[in-house]
């Protein structure tokens, strides 16, 4: 073990001692003149192509933020799909810059997979779905029942402490994709579908019946899903941290993909807070220098997409077909948690 | 009979006799030529009586041709739901490939059948110069399917269907014949680094499934590149299906090199030819003729194997099968996907083992003096 | 050599002659390989430096925290990394070994079909391995599959055989039994049964090669291996306890449930090797001169007999190693079993271990490794065996 890894460097100081200084992300992205962003492979309302092969959604609205703040436009996004199971490595491999996939942060995962974390953009929790002929209305009855899962996920492993702390036993159909789960459930392969809440009300309103399945009351994880990036490059991180800031900053204090350019024109009678999140005003400090982009970097996000509320509703929302209501996920003016830290 | 005497050499000849010909001599004697073989015989026709009409009916008869879902489906009959197919034919075809630019596509088979024929086809018009056409081929196909240098540029992740079957096959034929032949030589070198080298690859390759190869490429490659490099998923996939049938084909040309009789090596030798000289002339001509079966064989495992890349997200017939299965309108409609695409690869497969079959023949005869 | 070279042109001697090319070629192509292998161990070294990452193989001690659903030992979610890759390699095994087993019954089967001289069963052979064989394997795995899930009943409509056995889209559920203290003479009359019947095989040898007479051994070894077991197991009373399974909540509960997961991976694999296998075995069949059969004919010899002792010895020279590779083929195969979520090695190391961990060049190195023993170990009986019936020229 430890022998391997010392032949490793060992071989590696006999071949030419290159060890080439790495460029950080963000140039590599601006010489690429395109974010490389991981996706999922398709999980409607959060990511999912539309008819024309575009691809739509919550998370996918994060990353065109991101591209639009670095690299001025928010479609220069080459959308890099993986499923839940190869998704960190694609990132560790730098074949994506940035990841935003329905990811929950973990400590494992912060500091055992060596990720860096952004803030949450969507508090969710793990919850079951299953046949409202089943006779089932709780989770907590599920003893023995098989159950669709995806491998590689937090889901799996809140399964099985779920189960072993309620003392039930149960047989987890395991599969690659949310899809061939579904398909499974479809099929009665397993009695109980299990995944993030968001999904599942997804999910649900995507089935022949909705009227026929139900979700159980039982949210049973915590599940703040999240952006992500490379440890080390501290730089891209707070790029990634203070685009997801600025969205939510955005909504608290109203301003919008419509109003923003008007504000940036009136920049004299606004309040200095929003004056440092568009980098309007003469005398306002110029925090896009300190991440490395320009003044109009917050700008050109909520131009692009909007601030956190419009991508709420445009993709998630109550009017959407997933029918999300904002819940936890309401600014923690209005009594939900999302609470972003402020620009100053 | 009529007795009438013939001249020697002028016997017309005689109608066999009755009973060993006609449709109840050939009956008797392949269906009913003994107790057991009647009894073999009505047992199999039992269970075809009892297969065979439901498959035709689910597949033929009672199958449903259009439809928007599949509950429009199963209102028009219990059969076959075709209708899911015929909504995705395109999609099966041409995967993700924008739509204005297919013609890229269609041009690209025409010019794939050309080569083909200039390789295949002896009586092709000027086949010197097709052989070269051949042998550029894959580069004038990359760059009409990719794009640049004047043409729109697709990134390969639009690639999908039985488009990108083609290309992952035909990359996977045009450039692992050369490395077989190569490392089929380095293993029968002299040189022990060169043979060691060779014999390490080749049976390290032969060991481990290839999902683990595609695994490897997708997504641990990049570790093993230069800090902050990478290169596009489908290179890496392609660089690993032409590696891994790079060793199955060296396999199957050394068989065809031990073949030859050390006397052929030695006589060029004693001609004064150099190595590359008398592998070029002398040895592997005839290994080469001694393996075609061989190595059309491979080629249609790799064809086969193509199928595996659905695994690692590529959007093959497979992932787009699955793909597909996926909406909410289509659930359940499994057995139908993955039978069209697998008619899909008998055809193409029969076909290429067909012609090996005929090929062995042909070359068969050309040794019997 | 001549001694008296200038420098210029002693290269192009040394080139020239043979050996000394061989030693530059072999050194320049030594230093080329290292080159090219010290470059890329150097780019992993620096790349997952730049990560945090190393080498580290202890993770396969620390607790899995997911559920597998065939485990064929112990194991739950509180079992280590290195307890789920052994689940996983054990999973492998027992589709590789049941597989080839599978495979080879119904490889020869169809290969005798291809030759039989009733036109039917042929030209059903015949249809049969050209549908396998020129289908990749992953669909005929994804069809199987597809229809046993889409298909089969519910659990709550299973098909019940004899309230023993049931069957339904979640699998084969079967009985399985609890021995007796009386199970083990059974258990013991069944290996002194072994024992003795390799013992008066070989007696039976030794007197026919003395005597000419001639043993019925198969009927004997029948009897000592099958028959006497059975005549005990019944006398002594029936000593296992059936545990037989019955609908509870959402599943059968107690017996054994073969998931469809593995009924498709193992018969696809096994069908479509059996394909090959039925090419290859008909091909050796036919390899052997018709000389040899109507010789043995001459001899006196009975069909049977001439099949056991003429063709067959002679078609499996000629058969062993081209099954070899299919056996490999089918063993490398079962890593499809990914596909469909079939827990083997590839999905539980290679798969959610190195997912959960992040150990992507540990987990692959543990996996490649694990394919590499298994081809070589298959190659290794199947070479032996190959060498013991191989043509001995005395």
């Amino acid at each position: 073990m430890k022998l391997i890894s010392k032949v490793f460097t060992s071989l590696a100081m006999t071949a030419m001692a290159a060890g080439a200084a790495q460029a950080s992300t963000l140039d590599d992205v601006r010489a690429a003149d395109e974010l490389k962003c991981v996706v999922s492979t398709g999980t409607i309302g959060f990511s999912s192509t539309d008819a024309n092969g575009r691809y739509v959604g919550f998370d996918v609205d994060f990353c065109r933020a991101v591209a639009a703040a670095v690299l001025g436009d928010g479609e220069k996004v080459k959308f890099v799909p993986a499923s839940s199971a190869v998704r960190f490595t694609v990132l560790a491999s730098g074949e994506g810059d940035i990841l935003f996939r329905n990811t929950t942060e973990t400590m494992g995962r912060d500091a055992g997979l060596q990720m860096t974390f952004l803030p949450v953009t969507y508090y969710d929790g793990q919850g079951f779905l299953a046949p409202a002929d089943l006779g089932v209305s709780s989770a907590t009855e599920l003893d023995g029942a098989s159950v669709c899962i995806q491998v590689g996920t937090t889901t799996e492993l809140n399964l099985a402490d779920y189960f072993r702390s309620n003392g039930m036993s149960y047989e987890p159909v395991p599969v690659k994709d949310f899809d061939e789960s579904l398909s499974n459930y479809a099929a009665g392969r397993c009695d109980v579908l299990t995944t993030d809440a968001s999904a599942l009300a997804s999910t649900k309103a995507a089935l022949e019946d909705p009227s026929a399945h139900i979700v159980f009351p039982e949210i049973i994880s915590k599940e703040p899903l999240g952006g992500a990036v490379r440890h080390g490059d501290d730089q891209w991180a707070d790029i990634g941290k203070w685009v997801v800031n600025a969205l939510i900053n955005a909504e608290e204090m109203g301003i919008t993909s419509a109003n923003v350019a008007d504000l940036v024109a009136s920049a004299d009678s606004n309040d200095p807070g929003i004056n440092r999140l568009i980098g309007a005003g003469a005398d306002t400090k110029d925090f896009g220098a300190q991440i490395g982009l320009d003044k109009a970097w917050a700008v050109r996000a909520i131009q692009a997409v909007g601030n956190y509320g419009e991508i709420f509703e445009r993709n998630v929302g109550v009017n959407t077909p997933l029918g999300l209501a904002r819940g936890t996920n309401a600014l923690w003016t209005d009594g939900g948690i999302l609470y972003a830290a402020p620009i100053r | 009979m009529n007795m009438t005497n013939y001249t020697p050499g002028n016997h017309p000849d005689l109608p066999p006799p009755a009973g060993t010909v006609g449709p109840m001599h050939w009956l008797r004697s392949n269906l009913f030529s003994s107790p057991a073989n009647i009894i073999v015989t009505l047992i199999v026709l039992w269970v075809l009586y009892k297969l065979l009409p439901p498959m035709v009916d689910w597949f033929f008869l009672d199958s449903v041709l259009t439809g928007n879902n599949r509950k429009e489906c199963a209102a028009q009959g219990d059969g076959a739901c075709w209708a899911f197919i015929a909504e995705r034919f395109k999609l099966f075809v041409y995967g993700y490939y924008p739509e204005h630019l297919r013609w890229r596509i269609d041009l690209t088979v025409v010019l794939l059948a050309v080569a083909i024929a200039a390789v295949l086809w002896d009586r092709f018009p000027a086949r010197k110069y097709g052989f070269y056409y051949a042998l550029a081929f894959p580069f004038i196909a990359a760059w009409l399917l990719v794009g640049g240098a004047g043409l729109e540029p697709v990134p390969t992740s639009d690639f999908g269907g039985v488009m990108l079957t083609l290309v992952v096959g035909v990359t996977g034929i045009a450039f692992s014949l050369p490395l077989g032949i190569l490392l089929a030589l380095g293993r029968q070198s002299e040189l022990p680094v060169i043979r060691i080298f060779c014999v390490t690859f080749i049976e390290f390759i032969r060991g481990v499934p290839l999902i683990t190869l595609l695994f490897i490429a997708s997504t641990m490659l990049s570790y093993f590149l230069p800090p902050g490099t990478t290169f596009d998923l489908l290179m890496r996939v392609l660089i690993m299906v032409v590696l891994f049938s790079a060793a199955y084909l060296a396999e199957v040309i050394r068989g065809g090199l031990q073949a030859l009789p050390q006397g052929q090596k030695e006589a060029a030798e004693a001609l004064g030819l150099n190595y590359w000289q008398s592998v070029r002339f002398i040895i592997l001509p005839q290994a080469l003729k001694i393996s075609i079966p061989g190595i059309v064989n491979t080629f249609i495992g790799l064809y086969k194997d193509t199928t595996l890349v659905s695994i690692i997200q590529l959007m093959d017939p497979i992932g787009i099968g699955k793909q597909s299965l996926a909406s909410s309108e289509w659930f359940g409609l499994s057995t139908e996907v993955y039978l069209f695409v697998a008619i899909f690869f008998f055809i193409s497969c029969f076909g290429m083992s067909r012609y090996s079959l005929y090929l062995e023949n042909k070359l068969n005869t050309e040794h019997k003096h | 050599m001549t001694s008296n070279t200038t420098s210029s042109n002693r290269i192009s001697k040394l080139w020239n002659d043979k050996d000394s090319r061989s030693v530059i070629l072999q050194i320049v192509s030594f230093a080329i390989i290292l080159g090219f292998f010290a470059f890329v161990i150097n780019n992993a070294v620096i790349n997952m430096a730049e990560q945090g990452k190393d080498i580290n193989f202890t993770f396969l001690f620390d607790t899995a925290s997911y559920d597998i659903n065939q485990t064929l030992i112990a194991y739950d979610s509180r079992s280590t990394h290195f307890m789920a890759g052994l689940v996983g390699l054990l999973n492998t095994l027992l589709i590789a070994v049941l597989g080839i087993i599978l495979a080879t019954i119904l490889g020869f089967i169809l290969g005798v079909m291809r030759l039989s001289n009733n036109w039917l069963t042929q030209k059903l052979a015949y249809v049969y391995i050209e549908y396998m064989r020129n289908v990749p394997v992953l669909l005929h795995i994804l069809l199987i599959y597809g229809v046993i899930v889409h298909s089969m009943p519910k659990t709550k409509q299973a098909f019940n055989f004899n309230d023993t056995f049931f069957l339904s889209n979640r699998g084969l559920m079967s009985p399985t039994g609890t021995f007796e203290t009386g199970m083990w003479v059974v258990l013991g009359t069944f290996v002194v049964g072994i024992l003795f019947s390799f013992w008066f095989r070989a007696y039976a040898k030794r007197r026919q090669d003395s005597t000419g007479k001639t043993y019925p051994v198969n009927l004997i070894t029948f009897g000592a291996v099958i028959v006497a077991p059975v005549l005990i197991y019944f006398v002594i009373g029936s000593p296992i306890t059936w545990e037989v399974p019955a609908l509870k909540g959402f599943n059968f509960k107690g017996g054994m449930v073969i998931r469809p997961e593995f009924i498709a991976l193992l018969f696809a694999l096994a069908l479509y090797t059996a394909a090959f296998i039925g090419e290859i075995v008909r091909g050796g069949i036919l390899a052997i001169s018709h000389g040899q059969t109507e010789a043995s004919y001459a001899l006196g010899m009975k069909p049977s007999r001439t099949l056991s002792l003429v063709v067959i010895p002679q078609a499996l020279r000629v058969i062993i190693p081209p099954l070899t590779s299919q056996y490999l083929n089918l063993t490398k195969n079962s890593s499809l079993a990914i596909a469909i979520g079939y827990m083997d090695i590839t999905a539980t190391i290679g798969g959610i271990s190195l997912n959960q961990t992040g150990r992507e060049m540990e987990s692959f190195a543990i996996v490649l490794t694990i394919y590499l023993i298994l081809s070589l170990v298959i190659s290794s009986i199947m070479n032996w065996y190959n060498n013991r019936i191989k043509l001995v020229s005395r």
